[in-house]
């Protein structure tokens, strides 16, 4: 880096840098072409091309999710067969966890905002990141070769025997997809990782680092420590039915059980995947939109880091009645417990952040709130099913199918969403009907709710998940829970309609609309092709300190041309670093 | 230190979204050792496959572990060993600036590794004449044990990924002599060659584990 | 009792399940306070600092570690009672009694057979005595499926490779559901059983004559009680819809090629031959899948069913 090599005296000549209003030079203007996209490496781009192939398979598996729900207004069949119905929920899983879930708030908005927030150019590997763009794209192809050639109707989740024999359609090709798309998940998180250790800015310690960048720094970590294993426990069912290798067969002498706990091994530590980076935006909404230092910067830092460690030990907890020890359901119970806590320090210090705060509640807060109120739910009912005797009764009920929607959609996809509004203005230059998305969000929530609530009271009844036909005494849940996903249905296209107008008709959004402190706020909306086109930024305070004037926060380093001078000579000058030179 | 340093005259990057090239060396080296750390974990669910078979039928990997050729085996350790070797004189030689030893410890290395993979064709060959398939497939009656085909599937899913990786690391080191010739590469820049140094040991050192944990049981 | 979430759980049919609806309750009311509560706050607060000017700025608060400690501790008190609480509760429900009563299960796609010490053999049908405790000993013929009794707050996996168990002693003669809770294919959600709960006498009766209920019934009545009973619909139609296995329908009397090639007239021998060897005369365009019937059924109720098929004409 550019700074001192010398331990003791750190100064540097800076200068103040307000970003430029309606930039008529953006990442949007130069580069231009359908060619240009497809082959870019530049992280904004990207981030927009995972964007759009999420926000895709978001519609699609949504989608999915109506037919399921049409499909079960009545008891028996309406209008689909019993195999269609379980490619259809094998499919809502499966592209919602792996094509949604797991790289929506990373490869998505992370691409677009890490390198904004550490204020460097780019990723560390830009070349990789397209790759693991196209990676993606390969294991998307392969599935959907997969499922237009058979499908797939095991779930998932893939159990063996089942997807290893007994299951038809193209399971060896739908688990060769997935394993492909693992590799994408591993290099995004490499190349964050390094990142966000090799390329910070001047000044930006690991104490200053925004909480959204804790967030996917543990995220990472999890991508890069999990994802292996579950491509190698893939890439074994894969070979089992290929050449019938027996690990997980019992007809050849393997187990069954074996398999679920490969499976889990990742599986579960992908749920943290998928939440940990939704912490991370509602840590940037609530400070900025209650004007205010976060409360409890090292504990919401440190509990990310502490989930993303104790999410390794729990994944027994998916198997209290598959047949393992007394004595292995204990303890994967009490360390299912263990990981309560540091989620419940965060919600914690987020109510408390917004104490004597300056609170402006306009449409990213609200969704933080929601996204409160809903993961508490979902957060209390996973207390629940980590109690052993209650998960007894509730396991593979629609109690588990209600809790996690509450957790991966009531709290990662409204995380996302929060986020996809918050950096809405930085990302596209536009802003958003505030009415409209307001509105959305009403309907969005009460939609969800009374999608989901009804499924806790079915499941605790002992409507057990993954039923084509019920029994007639749950069809009124049933029917409530289906109208709510209308309901849904409706929210996300009102979004829809609304942020692609924005895009076109959008009014011209400022740098920093919302008044924030972070890094990303002091480029313009929307950044130049290279970020901080003609300075490397200086960090002197930290993303959440409110309580100083913005010109603080607008500071770089002056440099001949774009920072890569072949000979970069800053005179040091006596004073304080914080002075700027006007 | 008196005077800050900041006119240090810095090595412009290979690629221009670093500050310098200092950033670039260690940031392709983190990303190299990530990525290693991946590996391990990948072929850590089969080594966990492996412990948890292994507990469950002890007196099975004794017997079938017979079966294994211990000699070849053991050849195939030295050779890959020996590459390990060449490998780090590669580095060696493109850190002091002698292109033409970096080109030559390259082949070097490169034909070692088509020994190993040439001894284990000649190994997976003869198994494969006697019947000793992976999983459904076996149907060998030398191993007097109703699991003797898991133990194998774990052999074949082990060496057979290794396998996949020697192939990959011969892949990348013709691609850096390929680039080692067109001049690419110098004293100044060399992280491709690190690179591939240390995924090259890497390879060795799960065969290291894989040797004595495959054949060497009694 | 009466409480706030009653309406949330079936009827506690075991002795068992007070314990765990117990733990439920717990865990319901006291995260409905806290959810209530923090929500409060949370609405309080928005409402209370809601930005009146542009301008406004806030004071810089970073930490309280007090506060910190409190809201790690409190919470970790509570989830350690929950655990114990559960745990304990775990330990009763998974270790049965000595004197349990002893019942092998047998799961297959998409049926269950229940094995009782006299050799009786029962379908889809889970008979017990009340008031005194049942160990189920469980094993599956194909994939997992998981033995689901909500009325008792009992679920167990039940595999391929390896005897599973459970137990649980029902309270009152009557009925409950038996559910599979583990994905088992397509007609996963059909695989279901009826729990009967007879009183001590009743099931010694049972146990002695099996289901005597069937003597004044037609053959053809008898058969089709059979088919329904014994689990038959799950993969059989009787409306011409084929499934996993072919229709009834107009079944009877008609030629039917077999996977090997050859063709068979479906007359009485192979309608035998069908539910006890079932896989060695598949017909062609299905999946050797069906389980034997061989331990079952008894003559006369083969014979029965075969009546009851001449019945489905077109």
């Amino acid at each position: 880096m550019a700074t001192s090599d010398s331990p003791n005296i750190k100064k540097l000549q800076v200068r103040r840098y307000p970003p430029e209003e309606n930039p008529k030079k953006t990442y949007l203007t130069e580069e231009r072409g359908l060619w240009a996209w497809m082959t870019t490496v530049d992280h904004k781009k990207i981030g927009w091309l995972y964007l759009s192939s999420i926000a895709f398979f978001f519609f699609v598996a949504g989608v999915l999710a109506l037919l399921l729900r049409t499909e079960l207004l009545t008891p028996s069949q309406s209008f689909i067969t019993a195999d269609t119905y379980n490619q259809l929920f094998t499919l809502h899983g499966a592209i919602m966890v792996f094509f949604f879930l797991v790289p929506s708030v990373p490869a998505a908005l992370g691409n677009f905002i890490l390198p904004l927030q550490l204020g460097c150019k780019d990723v560390a590997f830009p070349r990789v990141n397209l790759l693991s763009f196209y990676i993606y794209v390969a294991g998307a192809i392969i599935v959907l070769t997969a499922i237009f050639t058979g499908g797939v109707d095991t779930g998932w989740t893939f159990y063996t025997p089942y997807s290893s024999s007994a299951a038809g359609g193209n399971i060896m090709m739908m688990t060769f997809g997935v394993f492909v798309l693992g590799f994408s998940s591993i290099l995004t998180g490499l190349n964050f990782i390094v990142t966000i250790h090799r390329m910070r800015s001047p000044g930006l310690t690991w104490n200053k680092l925004p909480l959204f960048l804790w967030g996917l720094y543990a995220t990472s970590v999890i991508q890069i420590l999990a994802t292996p294993v579950l491509a190698i426990t893939l890439l074994l069912l894969t070979m089992e039915r290929l050449l019938g290798i027996g690990i997980f067969d019992p007809a050849i002498g393997g187990d069954p059980v074996l398999y679920q706990h490969f499976f889990w091994f990742y599986s579960h530590p992908a749920v943290y995947i998928m939440i940990v980076p939704g912490f991370g935006i509602i840590s940037e909404i609530i400070t900025t939109f209650s004007r205010k230092h976060i409360f409890g910067y090292w504990a919401i830092a440190l509990s990310s880091l502490a989930i993303a460690f104790i999410g390794f030990l729990v994944w027994g907890h998916h198997m209290f009645v598959a047949g393992q020890s007394s004595l292995a359901n204990m303890v994967f119970s009490f360390l299912t417990f263990l990981v309560g806590i540091p989620t419940g320090i965060k919600i914690f210090n987020w109510v408390a952040t917004m104490y004597k705060g300056s609170i402006d509640l306009k449409t990213p807060m609200l969704y933080a709130m929601s996204f409160l109120f809903l993961f508490m739910i979902g957060g209390f009912t996973g207390i629940m099913l980590g109690a052993l005797s209650v998960d007894i009764h509730l396991h593979d009920t629609y109690y588990v199918v209600a809790h996690f929607h509450y957790v991966m959609m009531g709290g990662m996809v409204f995380a996302f969403l929060g986020g996809l509004h918050y950096w809405w203005p930085k990302m596209t230059g536009k802003m958003y009907n505030e009415f409209w998305a307001k509105i959305s969000l009403l309907i969005l929530f009460i939609g969800f709710n009374l999608t989901f609530l009804p499924q806790f009271v079915m499941g605790s009844l002992g409507m057990p998940r993954r039923y084509f036909n019920y029994l007639e005494q749950f069809q009124g849940y049933h029917q409530l829970s289906t109208w709510g996903a209308y309901l849904l249905g409706v929210g996300f296209v009102i979004m829809a309609v609304y942020l692609f107008h924005s895009m076109r008709n959008g009014k011209q959004a400022k740098a920093n609309p919302w008044g924030s402190r972070s890094l990303e706020w002091q480029a313009s909306s929307p950044p130049p092709l290279h970020n901080f086109e003609h300075h490397t930024p200086v960090i002197i305070h930290g993303s959440y300190d409110y309580h100083k004037p913005m010109s603080e926060f607008q500071l770089g380093i002056p440099t001949s041309h774009n920072g890569h001078g072949e000979e970069e000579t800053v005179t040091p000058e006596p004073g304080p670093a914080e002075e700027a030179d006007k | 230190m008196a005077q800050p340093s900041l006119s240090v005259k810095k090595e412009k990057p290979e690629h221009h979204h670093f500050v310098d090239a200092d950033q670039q060396f260690e940031a392709s080296k983190m990303g190299v050792w990530i990525f290693l750390v991946t590996e391990i974990l990948f072929f850590g669910g089969l080594f966990a496959a492996y412990i948890v078979y292994r507990a469950w039928y002890p007196e099975l990997f004794i017997a079938a572990s017979d079966e294994l050729d211990v000699f070849w085996g053991a050849v195939n350790t030295v050779v890959l060993i020996s590459s390990s070797l060449t490998v780090a004189m590669a580095i060696r030689s493109v850190q002091l600036n002698q292109i033409k030893g970096l080109i030559i410890n390259l082949w070097i290395t490169i034909s070692l590794a088509g020994v190993f993979m040439v001894i284990k064709y000649f190994e997976y060959a003869e198994k494969i004449g006697k019947g000793v398939l992976p999983g459904a497939h076996y149907t060998y009656d030398g191993v007097d044990h109703e699991k003797a085909n898991i133990f194998f599937s774990i052999y074949y899913m082990m060496t057979g990924l290794h396998g996949i990786h020697v192939l990959v690391g011969i892949s990348l080191m013709l691609w850096l002599v390929w680039k080692a010739k067109k001049g690419h590469f110098s004293s100044k820049y060399y992280n491709p060659v690190e690179g591939t140094g240390l995924y090259w040991h890497l390879v060795d050192i799960i065969w290291i584990f894989l040797f004595p944990l495959l054949y060497l049981i009694d | 009792m009466n409480r706030l979430f009653d309406f949330m759980l079936p009827p506690e049919k075991s002795t068992t399940a007070g314990e765990v609806d117990a733990l439920f309750h717990f865990i319901t009311e006291v995260s409905l306070i806290l959810l209530l509560g923090i929500t409060a706050v949370m609405l309080y607060f928005a409402f209370k600092y809601r930005r009146k000017s542009e301008d406004e700025t806030t004071p810089l608060i970073t930490h309280n570690n007090t506060l910190e400690i409190t809201w790690s501790v409190i919470p970790l008190i509570l989830v350690l009672i929950v655990f114990s609480w559960g745990y304990q509760g775990y330990l009763a429900k998974t270790n049965p009694p000595d004197d349990a009563y002893e019942i092998r299960a047998v799961a297959t796609s998409w049926l269950w057979q229940f094995h009782y010490q006299n050799g009786h053999v029962s379908t889809n049908e889970l008979h017990v005595p009340a008031n005194r405790p049942v160990r189920i000993i469980m094993s599956s013929d194909d994939v997992i499926h998981s033995f689901y009794v909500p009325d008792y707050r009992v679920k167990m996996d039940v595999l391929p490779n390896r005897y599973t168990q459970v137990w649980f002693e029902a309270t009152e003669p009557g009925e409950s559901v038996l559910y599979c809770a583990e994905y088992c294919g397509t007609a996963h959600s059909d695989m279901l059983a009826d729990v009967i709960v007879h009183t001590q006498e009743d099931f010694e009766l049972w146990l002695e004559t099996g289901d005597a209920i069937d003597e004044d019934l037609s053959p053809a009545e008898l058969g089709e009680q059979l088919v329904q009973r014994q689990g038959c619909m799950a993969c059989h139609s009787t409306d011409g819809t084929v499934l996993q296995g072919p229709s009834f329908l107009g079944a009877f009397g008609r030629d039917r090629e077999l996977t090997d090639g050859t063709t068979v007239t479906i007359d009485e021998n192979y309608i035998r031959q069908s539910l006890l060897e079932p896989n060695t005369q598949v017909a062609a365009g299905f999946q050797p899948i069906m389980p034997s019937y061989a331990a079952s059924l008894n003559d006369r109720q083969i014979d029965a069913i075969i009546e009851y098929l001449k019945t489905l004409e077109e």
